[in-house]
């Protein structure tokens, strides 16, 4: 890379001659290492999908969970280092219990986004710390602006995506999003879209086995963030690798 | 996580506030809960054969003027919980408030765990006693009843300003600790498996009736509770019905003159 050598790289508090923050970037690349996250907002809800890269088979199924629960109405799935994104997923939650004590309402997405947007930026202004390593999406639902995504990126700025996808496959993910109709699909129609594009995104030459993780929010959860109920998710996931072998014998 | 004051991530770290960390201190006046300000009167619980059933008014009086009448005094912490409030109607809210937080924190472990009955009590019994140990109490008398979960064990527990606590099978507070609370135990204390819903709703029916009659901070508009195994419900406010003939005769207050 050409920063490499140039010491410009060294520290998140010095600029390239460019005007570039070449810590940032390295920071990104943390994320392109990633296991795919994906989000799809509908009409009705979002869904998160997560292909959970399983780093050992001694590994108990189901443990190092990747999506959290925010608040009620907020859940929040990261790609790139996992121990950064359980750090921002309390950071997150600490935010929306502030909101919640000053305003004695649920925060809206947005400002939990901008604050967790702002926690993240703080840490590329000074060389003793490292920008966080992680991509985060943010979905959920307020009262006000209904079902949304915003996914912070690891210089702290954010954006509201109707889908938007992160990690290893989130080129060919976000293809596949693009033709999706989100106006019309169903919520459940949506775990199993979500679901095919994990298992199509999926490098199974490269990469180790995956579990496939997904969680929602719409008028099937009571306007709660949950986890797909397992019976679903295995329905979704089964449905998907007919589509994938479907495929393959074309 | 701590966040001190000016806390940054800077190898400068802020001067002013370490040089003065050592001999900075609060110089504001703190500030006590002397009295209650606006206040729900009395709260009636009992067991009964599925689970256990509560019952408020709905009025919030300030002082002797019955200010607010459409006041929830019974709120739901959890499915499985209820939680019923006398005296300080600010404090309650902070109390919902409160235990709103504990029941989002719990729910965001996500790992399967919901807290019982006997858990949240008690918690609330140790919020409680924390702050009357700082002398700045929490200005109510509560009554946590649920069912647990698990083992569909009813539960129904008491606490109040001082971080008094106990469990009973029949508990009422304020007034009703001196109205309702024989007439309770009088109808359910050992009969706690045989009482029907339908007869353990007339018995806190009776008591609410009891309590409108003689205690003059209480309305004749109420809600009953109630937690099984299979959940919890409150109910819309509502009436019974009252006679006042007898005050015909009475004389020495009111407009009569003779």
């Amino acid at each position: 890379m050409a920063s490499q050598g140039t010491g410009y790289d060294l520290s998140a508090s010095t600029y390239s001659p460019d005007g570039r923050i070449f810590q940032i970037e390295y920071a990104a690349k943390a994320v392109e290492n990633a296991g795919t996250v994906i989000a799809i907002r509908t009409k009705e809800g979002v869904v998160i999908a997560v292909e959970k890269l399983v780093q050992s088979k001694l590994l108990v199924p189901g443990s190092n969970r990747r999506i959290f629960n925010i608040d009620r109405h907020i859940g929040a799935a990261s790609a790139g280092l996992i121990a950064d994104g359980r750090h921002l997923a309390e950071r997150a939650r600490d935010e929306a219990v502030n909101y919640r004590d000053t305003y004695r309402h649920p925060t809206p997405l947005k400002a939990l986004a901008d604050r967790v947007g702002l926690y993240v930026q703080a840490y590329t202004l000074y060389s003793s710390v490292r920008p966080f390593g992680i991509s985060t999406i943010l979905a959920g639902i307020d009262d006000v602006r209904g079902p949304q995504i915003f996914m912070v990126e690891p210089s702290g700025v954010f954006w509201g995506y109707n889908g938007c996808a992160i990690g290893k496959g989130k080129q060919l993910a976000k293809t596949e999003i693009e033709k999706l109709d989100l106006g019309s699909l169903t919520l459940s129609q949506a775990v199993e879209e979500a679901a095919k594009i994990i298992y199509k995104v999926h490098d199974e030459a490269k990469d180790k086995e995956f579990e496939l993780e997904m969680s929602w929010i719409g008028p099937e959860t009571d306007g709660k963030h949950q986890l797909v109920p397992d019976e679903l998710r295995k329905e979704a996931a089964r449905k998907a690798k007919e589509a994938l072998d479907d495929e393959m014998e074309d | 996580m701590n966040y001190l004051p000016g806390q940054t991530w800077s190898s400068q770290p802020a001067q002013h506030h370490h040089q003065f960390a050592s001999a900075s201190y609060n110089t504001d006046p703190s500030a006590h809960t002397s009295q209650p300000i606006v206040t729900g009167t009395s709260v009636i619980a009992i067991r009964f054969k599925d689970g256990v059933m509560m019952a408020t008014d709905t009025l919030a009086s300030y002082g002797s003027l019955a200010r607010f009448m459409d006041i929830k005094r019974i709120e739901k912490v959890g499915e499985n919980t209820i939680l019923g409030a006398s005296g300080d109607m600010s404090d309650w809210q902070y109390v919902q408030h409160t235990l709103d937080k504990l029941m989002l924190r719990e729910q965001n472990e996500n790992d399967g765990h919901i807290l019982s009955p006997s858990q949240i009590y008690a918690y609330l019994a140790r919020v409680m006693y924390n702050r009357r140990s700082k002398m700045d109490p929490i200005w109510n008398s509560f009554v946590l009843a649920g069912v647990d979960p698990k083992d569909g064990s009813p539960f129904l527990g008491y606490v109040d300003l001082l971080g008094t606590t106990y469990s009973a099978s029949t508990i009422a507070t304020g007034f009703g600790l001196h109205l309702a609370q024989p007439l309770l135990r009088k109808a359910v204390e050992g009969r706690e498996d045989q009482i029907e819903e339908e007869e353990a709703k007339r018995i806190l029916e009776e008591c609410m009736k009891v309590l409108f009659y003689r205690d003059a901070r209480s309305l004749n508009r109420f809600v009953i509770a109630t937690v099984t195994k299979e959940g919890s419900k409150i109910s819309e406010p509502y009436s019974v019905p009252t006679s006042w003939g007898f005050a015909e005769m009475l004389r020495g207050y009111g407009p009569q003159t003779q």
